[in-house]
């Protein structure tokens, strides 16, 4: 351990310094909880710029540890949306009942985030899986965090049972790989990769593991209550960090690891995406309650992630990578309309959004057009995002595919028009007064309306992202 | 900077001035200022157009200006107009003005009503000047989004199902075109080298058969499902009848133009031989939307439903003269697309009026308008005969054009869809008839009619505006011809070889 490995390892470092932080400042604190929340903020903003300097490519610790400018791009990412979860969680903490659980609520979100960067940084399955387990189970607790809450209780259960049956399944597969390959290293394993129907199995049972982190179709069974029962700043960080997390890492994994046997992954990849499309968008259609809503649009928006996966060059990655910046922007800004709204007064219906606009126009300007990044209307950035990946899928000659998610982007697009509906049209007697946001809330949304906005038109970010994957 | 740009620059400047008005007098004032002077340009750029052409500039592709945008893509910002493109601005133009002026009394949320409005006709704009087929499409969805708050917000009738209906319709249309759109981009370069979306570059290759047949009925179809092709015309009438005055004008007067504009441009230009091949199943198709949407129009007793299916009629006819592929023919359909836009804007525009005077639209409920509101009464008189192809006005020279080009054909089946398409002209002449002679002739039937008062100033400039030009189109049709001809004799040529 000397000052390079340090500074290669400088975001693990400083959030390990904040999850310290967290547990004295529980003990000196009891009453005003203003300071501690400033202070985090302030410095995990700087963390969060502290990622955007150059660091050196390179591998620590026997290559257990990789990193390179596209994982830092990566853990940036991530950074850059949990910032904006803490920045929109001031509210929910505020409240006099959740004062008590600032220290404890920082120091399990970045738990996570650690486990996530040695999810993404890993050069070897056992990092990985370490990783993974880091980043799961305080997500668990955090689920369960109005422990008043009957939901919260049962979300924080079913997450706890759910990723431990994940985690076993993949670890069978790990086990699996290792019988075959003798070896968990990345650099050996992407070497002796073969289509031994061992290894065929293997893999498959590592994508499910995976797949349950992520919420595709047929292991999204837990997504839809944990989603409703977790407090509001909590569902949004699963929405956005932890399923972009465990993207990343898929994604590193089949293409670096498994690229040279595509094959079984990317007919894997096309059915899981015909699966989730379609099954996340028949449930989205009929809920009400705006947290499952969300939850089953997640799901669908991870059935276009797997297209992607579908082509096994650099553009498919290159155009995943690319469309989770955008749907966490897009996905953060309507959490961020939906928290303010909910911390306030409690609503989280569809219903109860009728005639938002005329008392509130500016978020429902911003839910409106967050709505459409994520249905995928132009101009706004989730157009680009999507379109892209149907080019990377359809370079493939993926055509049939192809139509079946863009008919399926259709269909999203009538559910996200009902929110759209209700903000804007629907009339209501007694619609939600007009919502005071704090400072931090505003700073959240002004963020995400930037990045929405303006992503799509500055083709130099693709081009950053192209560089990267290469 | 191209002198392109200047048509998106305006109504983004005018969508930022309304955004930062505050009363519904000047919001008005802003928009009507902003699209005067978009409308103004167009005549600039009309006057430059013919500055270029006769200096000897015979390149295809007038201003052309390129820059790359995303460059791993090859997706470019390339705009350029020919002939078509022109006269498909000019009328845009004047359909907008006159939409910002027959919505002068919109009074609800009038400050996002027209901001919707200004963005839907700069993606029709946008969509004009585009040669790249991604910044194409990206317009085009741009001009069909706003569409939904607009009808759900200011429309009438069952306005949220209608507004959804089409809002679907046309996004599904787009979800099939997207798929078409990226087969001809992956197919762009059969003999290696780099995949374009640049409109000009793909004309110059040939496309594998294959792929063509694949691909084409996509393409088609996506652009035609907002050309109101028959079966997928059904949005058509119900988003017309509920939208606004001013979103109906600009909807069925410039919108259903992009489908034929694409149509024509992107599928039958850059897959000719497919086009070729399934031709007859799309003139097949629209024979049948000419005579269904004419049939259509005689049964119904609203107004503007009876306007939508005529319309369905007219664009069907538009897409008919496309897939006879011949010069007369082809110039026949561009003409009926300018001469169509703007009659049916001048119909909205008074259906519009005329209920907000008698507050119905049924028209057996109305009766002697002419003696009470004899000015729109009698621009009323003028679109209807325009409508039915009088000599004289715009739909005359259109029609008679495209019935010349498609019996030029020699075969059965080309003559027996022409005929029944022919057929059309009676059945419009029965429905516009027997709309004038009830609504307009006769006794007064109601007593408050006699109350009424005559248009307004903002009215008579919405009106006049469009009888102008559809009466200029009718009386000197040659120098929009002879705008139109060029390009096409290149364009045709293309599609017989």
């Amino acid at each position: 351990m000397n000052w390079s490995t340090l500074s290669i390892m400088r975001l693990e470092v400083l959030l390990t310094f904040m999850v310290l932080y967290q547990l004295i400042a529980d003990l000196s604190e009891k009453e005003n909880k203003r300071a501690v929340i400033n202070f985090t903020i302030i410095f995990f903003a700087l963390i969060t710029l502290i990622g955007f300097f150059p660091s050196e490519n390179t591998t620590l610790f026997g290559s257990m540890y990789i990193n390179d400018e596209l994982r830092m791009f990566l853990k940036n990412i991530l950074n850059v949306s949990t910032l904006i979860v803490l920045l929109q969680s001031t509210g929910w903490l505020n409240k006099p009942e959740n004062q008590s659980k600032t220290g404890a609520f920082y120091l399990l979100i970045f738990s996570t985030l650690i486990g996530m960067y040695f999810m993404i940084s890993a050069g070897d399955f056992l990092m990985l899986y370490l990783g993974l387990e880091l980043a799961t189970l305080p997500l668990t607790i955090l689920a369960a965090f109005d422990k008043n809450l009957r939901r919260s209780a049962e979300a924080g259960i079913k997450l706890l049972m759910s990723s431990a049956v994940s985690s076993a399944v993949l670890l069978f597969g790990l086990s699996l790989m290792y019988g075959v390959y003798g070896t968990l290293h990345f650099s050996e394993m992407a070497l002796l990769t073969d289509a031994s129907t061992l290894s065929i199995m293997a893999l498959i049972f590592f994508i499910a593991g995976l797949g349950f982190k992520l919420s595709l179709v047929p292991f999204h069974l837990w997504t839809a209550d944990v989603y409703e029962g977790s407090p509001m700043p909590v569902t949004s960080y699963f929405s956005v960090v932890s399923k972009g997390a465990a993207l990343f890492t898929l994604a590193l994994v089949l293409y670096r690891v498994f690229g040279s046997q595509p094959k079984v992954w990317t007919m894997t990849a096309y059915f899981l995406s015909i699966t989730t499309m379609v099954v996340g968008n028949l449930f989205a259609l009929r809920q009400k309650n705006l947290k499952r809503f969300l939850a089953f649009s997640s799901i669908t928006q991870a059935g276009f992630m797997m297209l992607g996966f579908v082509n096994n060059d650099a553009l498919g990655m290159n155009t995943i990578v690319y469309f989770m910046l955008i749907y966490s922007l897009s996905n953060l800004a309507v959490f961020g309309v939906l928290s303010i709204v909910t911390n306030n007064t409690g609503k989280e219906t569809m219903d109860d959004f009728n005639g938002f606009y005329s008392t509130n126009p500016r978020l429902s300007l911003i839910m409106l057009l967050a709505l459409f990044s994520l249905a995928g209307i132009p101009p706004v950035a989730g157009f680009f995002g999507k379109f892209f990946l149907f080019t990377a899928a359809a370079s493939k000659g993926m055509y049939i595919l192809v139509l079946i998610a863009v008919l399926n982007a259709t269909v999203s697009l009538y559910y996200y028009l009902l929110v759209v509906k209700a903000m804007f049209i629907n009339k209501n007697e007694t619609p939600i007064p007009n919502l005071a946001s704090t400072g931090y809330e505003k700073l959240a949304l002004s963020i995400c309306f930037a990045g929405i906005v303006a992503i799509g038109f500055i083709s130099a970010i693709y081009d950053y992202v192209l560089a990267l994957v290469g | 900077m191209n002198p392109l740009l200047i048509l998106l620059i305006i109504p983004l400047l005018t969508i930022v001035g309304i955004a930062f008005v505050k009363d519904v007098t000047k919001v008005r004032l802003v928009s009507a200022i902003g699209m005067s002077a978009q409308l103004v340009y167009a005549f600039i750029l009309l006057y430059l157009f013919y500055q270029q052409r006769n200096a000897g500039n015979t390149d295809d592709m007038l201003f052309v200006s390129t820059t790359m945008w995303y460059e791993s893509f090859n997706i470019q910002l390339k705009f350029g107009i020919d002939g078509i493109s022109m006269a498909m601005i000019m009328l845009t133009a004047i359909v907008t003005f006159a939409g910002i002026f027959a919505s002068w009394q919109v009074d609800h949320l009038p400050k996002e009503f027209f901001i919707s409005l200004i963005i839907l006709a700069g993606g029709v704009f946008g969509f004009f000047i585009s040669l790249d087929l991604f910044t194409m499409f990206l317009f085009y969805e741009m001009a069909v989004i706003p569409m939904y708050l607009l009808i759900g917000l200011w429309g009438s009738g069952p306005k949220e199902y209608s507004a959804m209906k089409l809002t679907l319709m046309l996004m599904g249309g787009s979800a099939l075109l997207m798929v078409g759109l990226l087969g001809i981009y992956f197919n762009s370069a059969p003999d290696g080298g780099r995949l374009t979306y640049d409109l000009t570059e793909i004309a110059k290759v040939n496309i594998p058969l294959a792929a063509q047949l694949f691909f084409f009925p996509f393409t088609f179809v996506g652009f035609g499902v907002l050309g109101a092709m028959f079966p997928f015309h059904t949005w058509s009438p119900d988003g017309h009848a509920s939208a606004p005055t001013a979103v109906s004008m600009l909807h069925a007067g410039v919108l259903m133009k992009l489908g034929g504009y694409g149509c024509f441009r992107v599928a039958m230009y850059l897959l000719p031989e497919a086009a070729h091949e399934l031709a007859w199943i799309f003139i097949t198709l629209t024979s049948i939307s000419v005579v269904y949407g004419a049939f259509g129009a005689i049964w119904q007793k609203d107004l503007k439903y009876i306007n939508a299916y005529s319309s369905v009629s007219h664009c069907g006819l538009v897409l008919f003269a496309l897939l006879m592929m011949n010069e007369t023919a082809t110039t026949g359909a561009i003409l009926q697309m300018i001469s169509h836009g703007l009659m049916t804007a001048l119909f909205f525009a008074l259906i519009g009026m005329i209920y907000g005077r008698t507050h119905t639209r049924m028209i057996n409920e109305m009766g002697g308008l002419m003696k009470v509101i004899p000015f729109l009464s009698v621009i009323y008189v003028i679109a209807g005969l325009a409508s039915l192809g009088l000599p004289g006005l715009s739909g005359f020279v259109a029609e008679m054009t495209i019935f010349v080009g498609s019996f030029q054909h020699t075969d059965m089946f080309h003559r027996v869809a022409t005929i029944v398409a022919i057929s059309s002209i009676v059945i419009t002449a029965v429905y516009i008839l027997r709309v004038v002679g009830t609504l307009l002739l006769g006794p007064i039937t109601n007593n408050h009619y006699l109350e009424l008062k005559d248009a307004q100033w903002f009215e008579k400039i919405s009106g006049v505006t469009l009888v102008i030009a559809i009466a200029i189109i009718g009386l000197t049709p040659f120098w929009l011809s002879d705008l139109i001809r060029e390009p096409l004799a290149q364009m045709i040529q293309t599609l017989t070889n």
